[in-house]
């Protein structure tokens, strides 16, 4: 598997290196996950591990969500118990709220296995994956950064406006894909080659430079980068 | 929960004592500096005016007047490079924020000074 591990985002501080400046960092808390599910080349068609982080309880989880941690019995399961079709393996760990697969090989993983922060420990710089902030419906000053119209000179309540799309006599049409308003944010977003700061086994923390996608409280994926 | 977390970050970057020091004080404030390969320290000497942020980013604004001009630092509390901070006069204050010495020349930035 690619070295990585699922998490949270806390929040955004600062620390000092050891020649005093001062870093700007997020502050993550990653796992400890659980390995969910191996995914195998026969099988399913590639190699991944799922992970799943931060416990749910079992009263908010649907059957499946509580299916695909432990056994549960039902007609089907007898059913193929008795025409002697071998149950797949269980993790038997409490239901997750934040389910995702890292790709590679799934060599040295079981499912059940307890994933620490540790895997990161080597690793210089991450991609973080998260959901960034939700915007809305918005306009195209906030989403494209055009520049609008002006305050006076005979603007008519307009001041924020695009301009014109579509020309004139030629091409007497509006391109596709042109920039206008319209949802922004609340997409997948990935920070690619973020430096690691520091990592924190002991309260499964990971320090990184700068800015993560998405809101305190939000999921995020953490794994070692593959830029060079 | 996230504040208990972001503690425990910060309290491995804070000073495990801070100097003390109050708003309107006169201080030194004693910084550490490289010049090529050699570290000395430079003293900066002012009155507090303000105390702003929480915990590893706590700052505070030190002001003085040079050759008729007001100048302001603001430094890291923190700060490794911020060696100590010596309060050396207490003043009778009644506001957070000093901000209204900005406004003020000559004799009338003076702070009554508070016997302790």
């Amino acid at each position: 598997m690619t070295k990585g591990i699922l998490g949270r985002k806390v929040g955004m501080t600062q620390v000092f290196d050891e020649s005093g400046n001062i870093i700007p960092v997020t502050v993550i808390e990653a796992g400890p996950c659980h390995v969910l599910q191996l995914k195998s080349q026969e099988r399913d068609g590639y190699e991944a591990v799922q992970l799943g982080f931060d416990d749910k309880p079992r009263r908010l989880a649907n059957r499946s969500e509580r299916g695909q941690v432990a056994p549960l019995s039902s007609k089907r399961a007898k059913k193929l118990a008795a025409a002697g079709v071998e149950a797949s393996a269980k993790p038997d760990c409490e239901p997750k709220r934040f389910v995702r697969e890292l790709r590679g090989s799934t060599e040295g993983f079981e499912i059940g296995q307890e994933v620490s922060v540790g895997v990161l420990s080597d690793v210089k710089a991450v991609d973080i994956v998260g959901t960034s902030k939700g915007r809305g419906y918005a306009g195209v000053m906030k989403r494209h950064n055009f520049a609008g119209q002006r305050a006076t000179h005979g603007v008519k309540k307009v001041h924020r406006h695009t301009g014109g799309t579509g020309c004139s006599a030629y091409p007497s049409r509006t391109f596709k894909g042109l920039n206008m308003s319209g949802q922004y944010g609340n997409a997948k977003v990935t920070q690619r080659n973020v430096k690691v700061v520091k990592v924190d086994e002991e309260n499964n923390l990971i320090l990184v430079y700068g800015a993560a996608p998405g809101p305190n409280g939000g999921f995020v994926v953490v794994k070692a980068t593959n830029m060079v | 929960m996230s504040q208990d977390l972001m503690n425990k970050v910060e309290a491995a970057y804070k000073k495990p004592e801070v100097d003390q020091f109050e708003i309107g004080d006169t201080v030194e404030v004693h910084t550490k500096i490289l010049e090529g390969n050699k570290e000395r320290i430079q003293v900066y000497s002012g009155t507090v005016i303000a105390r702003s942020g929480s915990g590893t980013r706590e700052m505070f604004t030190v002001r003085r007047i040079v050759g008729g001009e007001g100048v302001e630092k603001k430094f890291p509390l923190h700060s490794p490079k911020v060696d100590k901070v010596v309060s050396t006069r207490k003043s009778v204050v009644r506001r957070a924020k000093l901000y209204y010495l900005r406004d003020r020349v000559g004799k009338a930035t003076r702070l009554t000074e508070r016997r302790v």
